[in-house]
This record gives structure tokens, C-alpha cells and sequence, in this order.
């Protein structure tokens, strides 16, 4: 009898153990590789600024979770989908890491997504624009977590159309990135009783503008809107104040622009332009903070990518942290469930399609006569409410989401 | 409005002054490659780089010293020149007498190098640079608004360009160079330095870069990358032109700026490929270039 | 005359020796190497070698202009992306096309640009050459660009690795692998025997001295033009293999840096050695992701930059040339 209890209580008590051991975290480490461009195009607004974003992220969390070690390994994508997706199936087939973060490129992140959902492992993505992510592409292994083409086309085109800019000529970088926006920006412009006149698509990288903005001139349009990035979209501002395009009465909208292409254009030739953007580092208490301390360490403010980077490995290791776990679905399903409310975001929520929705805002950038210091940049103009910025579940092509 | 395949004249007559102006871009940038090729027989693969270098050195000389446009016109080049010089006593001069290939392999690395170390300096971004007050604002020629920098950059690009053709084609200066260039040991034998000249040749063109940067620098985006694409463009051109020959290079610097802005108008996405398209119609048909000689 | 011809015999005899125990050696060499090759996934991460060889592959392909032809193309990236891409379109587009299919059809659509290409540039030398092969590239990069089925900047994803003969699950990163080894050993053996045989010999002389191989009564034209489309087929045949080891295919592949890189391969192995491109290419390649990795990232192009002037500079015969050199150096 004795005997017989004893070895039911072992069996349960063995049982329970390996059922804890499910749950637990794999070779008690939970490691996170970051993978971004550090070296090329993207390499300013994520880069190794977002590696440092990531690195306090863990340091603030304490530096281990349930008592595992919490470890970082980075690589520079070098933009290419090769190098990204050889990098990544060994960090996942032979270093076990848990989490991919960083992720720029939308080629690169495309690439990722599928080597992610072969091994069943998540990643964040905080640096790519394109909305397929988690419309086409979307997986039950990744999260987009920082911004995307929708809510940039929405906020901007939106609000132009309001003020009365009804008539657009729409400068297109020729490539899916600037054709999605191209597209987005006509609905929007559209919906609101405006008139897409004319949209040029232009070589992608293109350093002479003029001839673009010439013809935006002569297009008789109220508004030109640019749907490119980068240098891009810089070269296209600074053309745009040379040949006059605001004095003329035109209204100029970016439709993408970090923080880092307002700096270096300066408030003197970016001044007035309006822009949607998913954080600005000065737009309230926390993020300030956050940010003095991000500056201590680069000596650069931080674009809403390095703001998305920390909050979302926050979002993650708490989630490590809660169900004491870094199996992916786990995980995930957790995330899912604890709405993020810190420096970057307020009641953002991760949907099934895996899109993280949360309030955008409309900027416009300072006037030279406003802005008090080199990185002292926007106004924030209008906050767009998440369920408002983001394409509704009602019009997703996402398998997880039409399944139901 | 009159119209043209759908397209207003005036537009058209403001796509062509446009075309000449980013010409003239090229043609300085290609004249300078020609220079290089066809004195010293270098493939100068770091051209588009110490265009680059011109360009950041004048941004970096105003926020660190608040040298002006004016002073750099002068001075961006003449340190980026010397740098050339460099380049060229320390790594050229080393494969004068191998293949031309490996002086294209050679400044491949040199602008490779350059650019990776600037890139960790200075970022992608960009950097800010504003215009000189002479130049903003512009005039309204009717069919389009011209902005004074833009007229100043053809006016000042053609000047240089004409002033290297001169000087190599007519003066005796000019003959010299050619002579050292093609029989050095004979120019050796009449007591000319021929190592300077080369050195000082490969300077020059160099400088021809560097000057284009500044040109470049108040009205596109200055970063450690912004020469990379347009390098291969400009090596078309100068194909395109005939390698080597100098009057070649500038006219063809010209009608490519035309060829690719009328493009823009009708195909815009076009472009960036158009310029390949002409340098293959071209070499089939003329293989040594609308101006070269026969190889 | 008895004694002279004795003479000559015996060196011819000693000459026929030298060669046989040449070849000994090099065979002894080829054997470990591939020994090598076959065990290699049992330490090293079989994805990343599978890298390696379709990028020793491509160099392979390119070093038999450069090194045994003296032609530089400087638009292989071309080749590599057409065949790339046209394999990646095919097999995820139709069910039914399968892998060794999809490969070979983007092998024969490279072979063919090829074609286009040579019969376009082959008259033209040196420099010219370069050129025109570079601006026809950045036209296929164009076409990359515009054609709606290549998926644009974001590349083609989801490519299937298949079923080899319908079997082998190439899923399997170990099965992949090893028919990945026999492709490029394919390739190698084939550009062995080209370089070796009457043909290779005379594209040697073409590329000593073109103006005596014209005079020596050579249609010379021909045989460069054989040989640039043997080359642009074998790049494409990387290309393909490498869309499906990667399931995808990308802009990367077509840009001209990729042209550019395939010359630093070669040229730091040792171009004109056989072995030369192969070991450059895993030396590139592995270089790449050494210092991408580490607190190095940012200056992996300022590294790459120094190499490539290093090389030019000082060793000009590459690894491969160098370490011959050496050792004939130090055992004659």
C-alpha cells in the first residue's frame, strides 16, 4: 500500500516535472538575435542605434528572466534576403535563438518570416513599411510591431484632404514599397472626395529631382505627395524648396519620414511638411525620459524604430517572464493578451494577424523660428486613434484572419 | 497649349533645360574620368567617391570652420585632388605597367574603403548644407521657374569643362601631358618629370570630381553613398563618348542629361536604364564610342 | 645521331614522369578536397556551405573568361539573376515543374541571355568589354525590376526545395547538400575539362596573345564566344541552385555589385587557377559573415575595400597562385 502510494506520488509529481519542463525555457536561455542593416541604406533610423535600443531593453528587464540568461546576438542583413535568411536558419537550427528582432528591409523581412514559420519560432518586426507583412504575408510567427504603409497613407493623405488639398500629384518610388503607398494614398485621397490628377513613378535611388518636381509643377495639382524614403525622399524636399513648389501655392506631403531624414534636411528646407509617424521622441514625459537616456548612450535622438525595438522586446520578455515559457505560440499568445502600455505606445494591442495596432500621430515639421534645438523637430498635430490608422480585420487577406 | 505626344511644349522646353543642366553634371564628372583614361589609360572606378569627398568636404569644412561656398569651390577640390595624388603615388603608380583591368579593381577598393569608412562617420542620412543666399530664389523664364543656382551650375560646369579641353587640346601644356603620357622615356630624355605629370594628371581629373561634389553639394543630399549609382552612369557616358577623348565626353555628358530628362516625361521609370540602353545601340554600331578612334 | 635521340627520349621520358607525378598530386590534392566535402556537414552548418559552393560555382564560372579566356565580363549578375529567377518562377508556379526541372530550365535560360550577350559583346576587348557587359546587365536588372512576376524589391519568396527525381525530400538539409556538392562538381569537373582539353588551349593562346591566335588561322571569335556562354550557363546553373537552397530569389542577385563581387572572389583565390575561384569564394563568403556578425558590422565594406587593394597590390595571383608559387618555389 505504501509502496503503491509512493509510486503514484512519484509518477505525479514526474508527471508535473514534465509538464513544467514544456513550459519551461529551452536550455534556460532566452536568446534574441537582432538582425537589421548596419551598414547600408537603412543603417541610421535602425541599425546599431536599434541594437542599443534592444540592449537596454534587457538591461532595464533585469538581464534574466525566471532565472535564465537572456542573450543578444546581432548581423548586419547587409539589405540582402540571402544573407538575412542564411543568418537567420542558423540562429535558428543551430543557436536556438528564440526571438528575431531588428528587421528593416521589407525583402529581408519577407525572407525571415518564412524561415520563422518553418521552425516555429517569432520574430518582431520593427523596421519595414510594407503593409503585406501581416496582410499576405502573414504568419503566426511574427509581429509588426512599429508602423506600416496603411495608417502613413491614411494619417497624411487624410488629413491634406481635409484642409482642402483635393487634387494630387503623387511621385512614386518604383518599387512594391512605393506602389503600395501610391495605392493607399488614391484610396484615402479618394474616400475623401479628392482627385488623384496624375502619379509618377521614378527610378529607385534617384538623386536629380528636378524634372520630377517640374512636372508636379506644371501637373496643376494642390498637393504633391511623395511615396518614397530615404534619400529619396530628401533629394525630392530639397529640389522641391530650390524650384519654389510651396511659394507656388502647393502643398508638399512626405508620406514616409523618419527622424533622422527631418534632421538632416534641417527645419530650414523641411519646415511645415506634414508627416504620420508611430512616436516622436519629445511628444510626451515617458518618452522623453526614455529618450535622454537612449541619447546618453548614441548622442543621437531615437527614431519610432528604436522606440519600437525596446518596447517590443519589453512586450516579449514579459511575456517570457509570465508564462514562464519562449515557445513560440506560447509566447505569442501572451503577448497577444497584455495590451502595451509604456514609452512608446498606449492600450496598443497585437492582433491575430500578428499587426500591432496603436495610436499614430500627425507631425508637421517646426518652423525654423520654433524649434529650439538640432533635434527639436515636431509638432504633433493630431493623434490618429489605432482603430482608425490601421486597415480594419474586415478587410484582411491574412489567412489567420479569414480562416475563421 | 501647343502639345508634343500629350505633353504641353512648355513642359517639354523646361524637361530640355533641365536635361542640359544635370548634363553638365555629367559632363564634369565624365570629363575628368576621360581625363584620367585617356592620359594615363587608369579606370578610375573612385570617381564617383571623391565626387563624394568634394561634397562632404565643403559640409564638413562649414560646420567645423564655417569656410563658405565660395572659399570651398576652391579649396574641397584642391584637398580632394591632393588626396588623388596620393592614391596615385602610393597605390597606382604600383600597377602602372600591369593590365588596365587592375586599375579598375584597384579604385573599386579605394572607393569601397572610402565610403565604408565615411559611412561609420557621418551615416546615411544625410547631411545639411544650405544654400548660398546669393542663389535662392530664382526667375520665371515663362515655360518654367528657373532657380539662380541652377544657372549658375551650367554656366560654371561648361566653363570648366571648355578650360580642360583648351588647356589639353591647345596649349603646350596640354601637349606635353599627351606626349609624357603616350612616349614617357622620350619626355624623360627632354629632362620633364613624368612621374609628376602623371601624379599631377591624375590630381587633376580628380579635382574635375571634387568640383562637381561642391556643385552638387547645396542642392542634393550629401552622404557617404550618393556616388555610388551615379559612378556606373557616368563610366556609360564616357563609353558612350568614346573612351579618352575629351570633347567626347563633355557633348555626350550633355545629350545624356537630355536623353535620360526627356525620359523622365515619357517613361519615367525608364530612366535610370535608358543611358545602358544608348551605350549598347551606340557601341554596336560604333564600337570606339560616338568620338573615340578606332581601337 | 643514336646518342642524340637517346638524349631526347630520355627527356621526353623525364618530362612524361614530371607530368604523371604532377597529376599524382594534383589527384592526391582534388581527393582530400573532396574527402573534405563530403564530411564537411557533419561540422559546419550545411546551409552556409551550400552557400559557399554556389558562390564557388559562379566564380568558377566566371574565373574560365577572366582567367583562361582574359575577358572580364562585368555583368555576370545578370546570368546568376535570370537563372535565379527563372527557376524560383517556375517551381512556385507550377506544381508539376519539379526541382531538377526547374533548375535545368533556368540554366538553359541564362545559357541563352548568354547567347544574346556574346553575340553582342564577343568583338568587342578590354575595356569595352567590361562596359557593354555591364550595361546590358543594368538592362536585365531594369527588366528584374519591371516584370511583374519577379515580386520587385521585395524579391520572390516561398520557392519549394521539392523532391528530387520525386523522392529525395530536399527539405532535408543534409539530402540538399549533398545534391547541391554533385551540381557543383558538375560544374568543376566540366570547367576542368574544358581548360585542359585542345579547346581550353586555344583559348589560352587567345588570351596570351589574341593577334597571333587570329594569325595561327583561329575563328577566335567563336571560341570566346563557346566560352562566354559555357560561363553564363554555369552562373545561371549557380543561380538556380542557389533559389532553391534559399527559396528565393532577389534583386541582390542582378544589382552590379554582384558582378563586382564574383570579380573579388576570383581575383582574391587566384584567377587562372581552377582552385582559385572556389577558395575565394568560401574565403568572401565566409568573411562576410565573420564580420557581419561582431562589433565589425558596420565596417564590412571599408574591410572588403582593403582586401580588394591589398590583393591588387600585393598579391595579384590570389591564395591559390601564391601558395603554387611558394611551393614551387620551395620544392624545385
Amino acid at each position: 500500500m505504501t509502496i503503491m502510494k509512493k509510486l503514484l506520488t512519484s509518477a505525479i509529481a514526474s508527471t508535473l516535472l514534465v509538464g513544467g519542463a514544456q513550459a519551461a525555457i529551452s536550455d534556460n536561455t532566452v536568446k534574441i538575435g537582432y538582425l537589421a542593416d548596419m551598414s547600408g541604406t537603412y543603417r541610421d533610423l535602425a541599425g546599431p542605434n536599434g541594437e542599443v535600443a534592444l540592449k537596454m531593453a534587457i538591461e532595464d528587464f533585469g538581464g534574466t528572466v525566471n532565472g535564465a540568461k537572456i542573450e543578444v546576438l546581432s548581423s548586419d542583413d547587409r539589405n540582402s534576403p540571402d544573407v538575412a535568411s542564411s543568418t537567420v536558419r542558423r540562429w535558428l537550427e543551430n543557436d536556438q535563438v528564440d526571438l528575431v528582432a531588428g528587421l528593416v528591409a521589407s525583402s529581408v523581412s519577407i525572407a525571415v518570416t518564412n524561415i520563422l514559420k518553418e521552425n516555429d519560432r517569432l520574430g518582431i518586426i520593427s523596421g519595414s513599411a510594407a503593409s503585406s507583412i501581416t496582410n499576405e504575408h502573414c504568419s503566426p510567427n511574427h509581429i509588426h510591431y512599429v508602423y506600416d504603409t496603411y495608417p502613413l497613407a491614411n494619417g497624411t493623405a487624410s488629413a491634406v484632404v481635409k484642409e482642402g488639398g483635393d487634387e494630387w500629384f503623387i511621385l512614386t518610388a518604383d518599387y512594391a514599397f512605393g506602389h503600395a503607398l501610391e495605392a493607399d494614398v488614391t484610396r484615402v485621397v479618394e474616400e475623401n472626395g479628392g482627385k488623384v490628377l496624375q502619379a509618377v513613378r521614378h527610378p529607385f535611388p534617384t538623386s536629380d529631382f528636378s524634372s520630377f518636381i517640374l512636372q508636379a509643377q506644371s501637373s496643376g495639382a494642390n498637393v504633391v505627395a511623395l511615396a518614397n524614403a530615404g534619400a529619396d525622399t530628401t533629394n525630392a524636399i530639397t529640389t522641391a524648396g530650390e524650384f519654389g513648389l510651396t511659394q507656388s501655392g502647393q502643398t508638399l506631403a512626405a508620406l514616409l519620414l523618419f527622424l533622422t531624414d527631418v534632421h538632416a534636411l534641417g527645419v530650414e528646407s523641411a519646415q511645415g511638411i506634414q508627416l504620420t509617424t508611430g512616436w516622436y521622441w519629445d511628444m510626451n514625459e515617458e518618452a522623453r525620459a526614455w529618450s535622454d537616456r537612449f541619447y546618453e548612450k548614441t548622442n543621437v535622438r531615437p527614431t519610432m524604430v528604436h522606440a519600437g525595438v525596446y518596447s517590443s522586446t519589453m512586450q516579449y520578455l514579459n511575456a517570457v517572464k509570465a508564462t514562464g515559457s519562449d515557445d513560440a505560440q506560447t509566447v505569442r499568445k501572451q503577448m497577444m493578451d497584455t495590451p502595451i502600455n509604456d514609452m512608446f505606445a498606449k492600450n496598443g494591442i497585437i492582433r491575430e494577424d500578428g499587426r500591432m495596432v496603436h495610436d499614430m500621430y500627425l507631425a508637421q515639421v517646426k518652423t525654423p523660428e520654433e524649434s529650439t534645438g538640432e533635434w527639436d523637430l515636431y509638432n504633433i498635430v493630431r493623434t490618429i486613434p489605432a482603430d482608425e490608422a490601421y486597415r480594419p480585420l474586415s478587410e484582411s487577406k491574412c489567412s489567420l484572419v479569414t480562416k475563421k | 497649349m501647343t502639345m508634343i505626344l500629350g505633353v504641353p511644349v512648355a513642359v517639354l522646353f523646361g524637361q530640355l533645360l533641365l536635361g542640359v543642366i544635370n548634363g553638365a553634371f555629367y559632363a564634369l564628372l565624365s570629363l575628368g574620368l576621360a581625363v584620367i583614361f585617356g592620359l594615363l589609360k587608369i579606370i578610375n572606378f573612385a570617381h564617383g567617391a571623391l565626387y563624394m569627398l568634394g561634397a562632404l568636404v565643403t559640409v564638413v569644412m562649414f560646420d567645423a570652420f564655417g569656410v563658405n561656398y565660395w572659399v570651398s569651390l576652391f579649396v574641397a577640390p584642391l584637398l580632394v585632388g591632393c588626396f588623388g595624388v596620393l592614391i596615385e603615388y602610393f597605390l597606382l603608380r604600383r600597377i602602372a605597367h600591369e593590365d588596365h583591368i587592375y586599375s579598375l579593381l584597384l579604385t573599386f577598393g579605394v572607393a569601397l574603403l572610402i565610403q565604408g569608412i565615411l559611412t561609420n562617420i557621418y551615416g546615411v542620412s544625410g547631411l545639411r548644407y544650405s544654400m548660398p543666399d546669393v542663389f535662392s530664389g530664382g526667375v520665371n523664364l515663362g515655360f518654367m521657374f528657373l532657380p539662380y543656382y541652377r544657372a549658375w551650375v551650367i554656366v560654371v560646369a561648361l566653363l570648366v569643362c571648355f578650360g580642360t579641353w583648351f588647356m589639353i587640346e591647345k596649349t603646350k601644356l596640354g601637349s606635353y601631358l599627351r606626349a609624357g603620357t603616350e612616349d614617357s622615356q622620350l619626355m624623360q630624355g627632354f629632362g620633364i618629370n613624368v612621374p609628376l605629370l602623371v601624379s599631377l594628371t591624375y590630381g587633376f581629373g580628380v579635382m574635375l570630381a571634387a568640383f562637381a561634389g561642391v556643385l552638387a553639394a547645396p542642392i542634393y543630399s550629401v552622404s557617404p553613398v550618393m556616388g555610388g549609382n551615379l559612378l556606373i552612369v557616368v563610366f556609360a557616358v564616357v563609353v558612350i563618348g568614346g573612351m579618352g577623348s575629351i570633347a567626347g565626353a563633355v557633348i555626350t555628358g550633355l545629350l545624356m542629361g537630355v536623353i535620360e530628362g526627356l525620359t523622365k516625361v515619357f517613361y519615367p521609370e525608364g530612366s535610370a536604364a535608358v543611358i545602358f540602353l544608348v551605350m549598347v545601340v551606340v557601341l554596336l554600331i560604333r564600337p570606339s564610342g560616338l568620338f573615340g578612334k578606332e581601337a | 645521331m643514336m646518342a642524340e635521340s637517346a638524349n631526347a627520349s630520355e627527356i621526353r621520358a623525364s618530362i612524361v614522369q614530371q607530368r604523371k607525378a604532377d597529376d599524382r598530386k594534383k589527384l592526391m590534392v582534388n581527393l582530400v578536397l573532396l574527402a573534405l566535402l563530403l564530411v564537411a556537414p557533419a561540422v559546419l552548418y550545411p546551409v552556409f556551405l551550400m552557400k559557399i559552393l554556389c558562390f564557388a560555382l559562379f566564380a568558377v564560372a566566371f574565373n574560365l573568361l577572366l582567367g583562361f579566356t582574359g575577358l572580364l565580363s562585368f555583368g555576370h549578375a545578370a546570368f546568376l539573376a535570370t537563372g535565379g529567377y527563372t527557376t524560383g518562377y517556375l517551381l512556385s508556379t507550377y506544381a508539376n515543374v519539379t526541382t531538377e526541372m526547374g533548375i535545368i530550365a533556368g540554366t538553359a535560360a541564362a545559357t541563352l541571355l548568354g547567347l544574346f550577350f556574346g553575340l553582342v559583346t564577343i568583338r568587342r576587348q578590354g575595356i569595352y568589354f567590361a562596359m557593354i557587359t555591364l550595361a546590358l546587365a543594368q538592362l536585365v536588372f531594369f527588366f528584374l525590376v519591371q516584370a511583374p512576376f519577379t515580386g520587385g524589391e521585395d524579391g520572390m519568396h516561398g520557392v519549394p526545395r521539392g523532391y528530387l527525381f520525386g523522392l529525395i525530400d530536399l527539405q532535408n538539409n543534409t539530402a540538399m547538400y549533398y545534391f547541391v556538392l554533385a551540381i557543383f562538381l558538375f560544374g568543376y569537373i566540366l570547367v576542368q575539362r574544358i581548360v585542359t582539353s585542345p579547346y581550353g588551349q586555344i583559348l589560352k593562346a587567345i588570351k596570351q596573345n589574341e593577334p597571333r591566335a587570329v594569325s595561327l588561322g583561329y575563328n577566335v571569335n567563336q571560341y570566346k564566344l563557346i566560352a562566354f556562354v559555357i560561363s553564363a550557363g554555369l552562373a545561371g546553373l549557380a543561380g538556380s541552385v542557389k533559389t532553391v537552397v534559399f527559396q528565393l530569389a532577389s534583386l541582390n542577385d542582378a544589382h552590379w555589385h554582384m558582378s563586382g563581387e564574383v570579380i573579388l572572389m576570383t581575383l582574391i583565390g587566384g584567377t587562372g587557377t581552377l582552385l582559385g575561384p572556389v577558395v575565394g569564394a568560401a574565403f568572401v563568403v565566409n568573411l562576410e559573415y565573420q564580420l557581419s556578425q561582431g562589433a565589425l558590422a558596420d565596417w564590412v565594406d571599408a574591410i572588403l575595400g582593403g582586401i580588394f587593394i591589398l590583393t591588387v597590390l600585393a598579391f595579384r595571383s590570389g591564395i591559390v597562385g601564391e601558395i603554387q608559387k611558394f611551393l614551387k618555389k620551395n620544392l624545385h
